[in-house]
């Protein structure tokens, strides 16, 4: 009979896998800058599952999704800069007690819209609620008038370019080219610590969590196959009775959501937010790791996002100029050879040898969701 | 006091850059009627069901389900009053099974919380056997949609409305393209679900017309040609002049 149950054994041994090299692994082997860095690459894995859902079940292709990062990820920096912001760390400036760029850009007072994030509780809502109040405004004008496929791809790459120039033209307010720097503390506690990196980077890897259990219960529900099956046949969707634009809003502010939510571990970790994390390239980037991943997969989201930036980090050490051209070749060769990406190789390829190495006959079919290659 | 009629189309206009598809068309369907509708290629026969379940946006005119303007009308709304509409190739979602199609189609959790907290209840199984049963793939639940045969999906299509139990059903073409053997088995199964409710059906096989109708619509030109008895419009000169004559 049909198994709607949340976990299939399948998934249950993905996810522990998946724990074991984030929680037990990585901090095992890797030393604190490389943990530190690894956690950074996982902040973009909250993009990558968000697309996942988005792009690989219900066909929605955003090339924005870095607006939404860099939205969660400045809404935490602004919490941040003003805490490392107080009079006596700014007692040199013409104007004491305000951060340092908007000194710099001859402001006398905080903007009235800084003021919230003076707040924790503000702040972390705020990490979520902005992305996604930008994503139900971009969604709802462009879903209820019917906007999809490569014109929504389009816009919202337009939307990426728009962020970029606003924050970098408004650098009084936003810190402009250089971004939100200089970040200190966290309610007191040094974040620029290897003790804080740490503790960082497993907080980072149980939201990450959350996210991927979020994720796999929309997956499971309803919902979940009703994405699948707008992707397919939008139409018929209408007419079983849907209002197909409003699970296309809710999805798209679910990314969006997750996407700030990574964007926020990302400047703690980091410790700075700039306008470069915001624009069209690493929007892209961000749609190549979920593609290498495998779009259909969360877990292979995960994967081709940590393998990537990994990659990313290696070859552009020893050949910086040839890391984009590289990452080009990447995106063909996935679209081309393996559009399923990582997940697709290993479900249709690593996983059926596994089991006859191991003699057994397998439970699940291969890829439960798994669409054609378009 | 019952109604005389369920849906009441009047006036009805579309046209698409000054061409009328569909010109000042009117026609009333009592409860319980199967009405078909017949005509040649371009008559506008699929544009007038288009107009009905609010697929195409009407020029002019009204169509009252009820006493409920459908024009104004988004698709999911005219779906949830309860019109169901098949379509001409058969639309089904192919990526997922038989149940899940006859699932997303049955008339709950259809908001998007919702769909959320959906769960698959005792009564939801049993009606999508039940349906599944009637539909002749009760043997292939589990199937993916992808890899049952065209008439197979156009039973799916048809299973997948009759879980949305609509008052009044709209079928385009349901028998085309099928093999002599599915198409008697269709001809069996539509006589069956046509009971207890309004029907519009869109159909060429004038001896499964002149089976299933009470009344028999002839249009041409986006205009009634002739409405009534199957026998009084295969009788009509100006029918047989333009459509079957020849």
């Amino acid at each position: 009979m049909q198994s709607s149950a949340f976990m299939t054994r399948k998934d249950i041994i993905g996810f522990a896998i998946l724990a074991a090299l984030i929680f037990i692994v990585f901090p095992m082997v890797l030393d604190s800058f490389r943990l530190n860095l690894f956690g950074k690459y996982l902040t973009y894995a909250f993009v990558a599952i968000g697309l996942s859902l988005c792009w690989g079940a219900g066909g929605i292709l955003s090339l924005g999704q870095g607006v939404f990062f860099g939205l969660g990820g400045y809404c935490m920096a602004m919490f941040l800069k003003l805490e490392a912001s107080t009079p006596e760390n700014t007692a040199i400036q013409s104007t004491p007690g305000i951060p340092d760029f908007m000194d710099w850009n001859q402001l006398t007072e905080l903007p009235w819209w800084w003021e919230p994030f003076y707040s924790l509780p503000l702040a972390l809502l705020a990490v979520v609620a902005v992305p996604v109040m930008f994503a139900f405004i971009i969604g709802v004008a462009m879903f209820t008038r019917r906007v999809g496929g490569v014109y929504f791809a389009i816009i919202t790459q337009a939307f990426a370019a728009i962020m970029t120039i606003l924050i970098i033209g408004q650098q009084g307010y936003t810190g402009g080219v250089n971004g939100i720097t200089d970040l200190r503390t966290l309610m007191g506690w040094d974040i620029r610590t290897d003790e804080a990196k740490t503790t960082l980077y497993f907080v980072n890897g149980v939201l990450l969590f959350a996210v991927l259990f979020a994720a796999q219960y929309v997956r499971k529900s309803k919902l979940g196959r009703l994405l699948i099956a707008m992707r397919d046949q939008e139409d018929r969707v209408r007419f079983s009775g849907y209002n197909v634009a409003n699970f296309k809003i809710f999805i798209f502010c679910l990314g969006a959501a997750f996407a700030g939510i990574g964007g926020a571990m990302f400047t703690l970790q980091v410790g700075f937010m700039s306008p470069t994390l915001v624009g069209i390239v690493p929007s892209i980037e961000m749609v190549i790791f979920c593609a290498v991943g495998g779009r259909l997969s969360i877990l292979g989201a995960v994967y081709g996002a940590l393998l990537v930036n990994w990659a990313k980090t290696t070859f552009s050490e020893s050949f910086p100029e040839l890391w984009l051209l590289g990452l080009g070749g990447l995106f063909i060769a996935v679209v081309m050879l393996f559009p399923n990406g990582l997940a697709g190789v290993w479900s249709e390829k690593v996983e059926p040898r596994l089991m006859a190495l191991f003699g057994k006959s397998r439970e699940d079919k291969p890829a439960p969701d798994g669409a054609p290659a378009e | 006091m019952q109604e005389r009629f369920i849906l009441q189309v009047e006036d009805l206009t579309v046209s698409f850059d000054g061409f009328k598809a569909v010109d000042a068309l009117s026609f009333y369907v009592e409860p319980n009627e199967c009405r078909v509708i017949i005509g040649p290629n371009g008559a506008g026969k699929t544009t007038v069901l288009d107009l009905i379940c609010g697929r195409t946006k009407a020029t002019a005119g009204s169509v009252k389900f009820h006493d409920q303007e459908l024009l104004t009308m988004r698709e999911d709304q005219i779906v949830n009053a309860g019109v169901g509409r098949k379509f001409q190739t058969p639309s089904v979602y192919e990526d997922l099974t038989v149940f899940e199609n006859l699932e997303l189609s049955y008339p709950k959790g259809h908001s998007v919380f919702g769909a959320l907290a959906f769960k698959r209840d005792a009564e939801v199984r049993e009606r999508i056997e039940e349906i599944a049963g009637t539909i002749f793939l009760g043997d292939q639940l589990d199937e993916k949609a992808a890899f049952l045969s065209h008439g197979q999906k156009q039973w799916l299509e048809i299973g997948m409305l009759l879980i949305q139990d609509p008052e009044l059903l709209m079928l385009d073409e349901p028998v085309a393209g099928m093999s002599v053997a599915e198409r008697k088995k269709t001809a069996e199964l539509l006589n069956r679900i046509i009971q207890d409710r309004s029907v519009i059906v869109i159909e060429h096989d004038m001896g499964f017309v002149a089976d299933i109708a009470t009344r028999v619509t002839v249009l041409h030109q986006g205009k009634t040609l002739s409405e009534g008895s199957m026998e009084r419009v295969q009788n009509d000169p100006k029918v047989v002049e333009v459509y079957l004559g020849h």
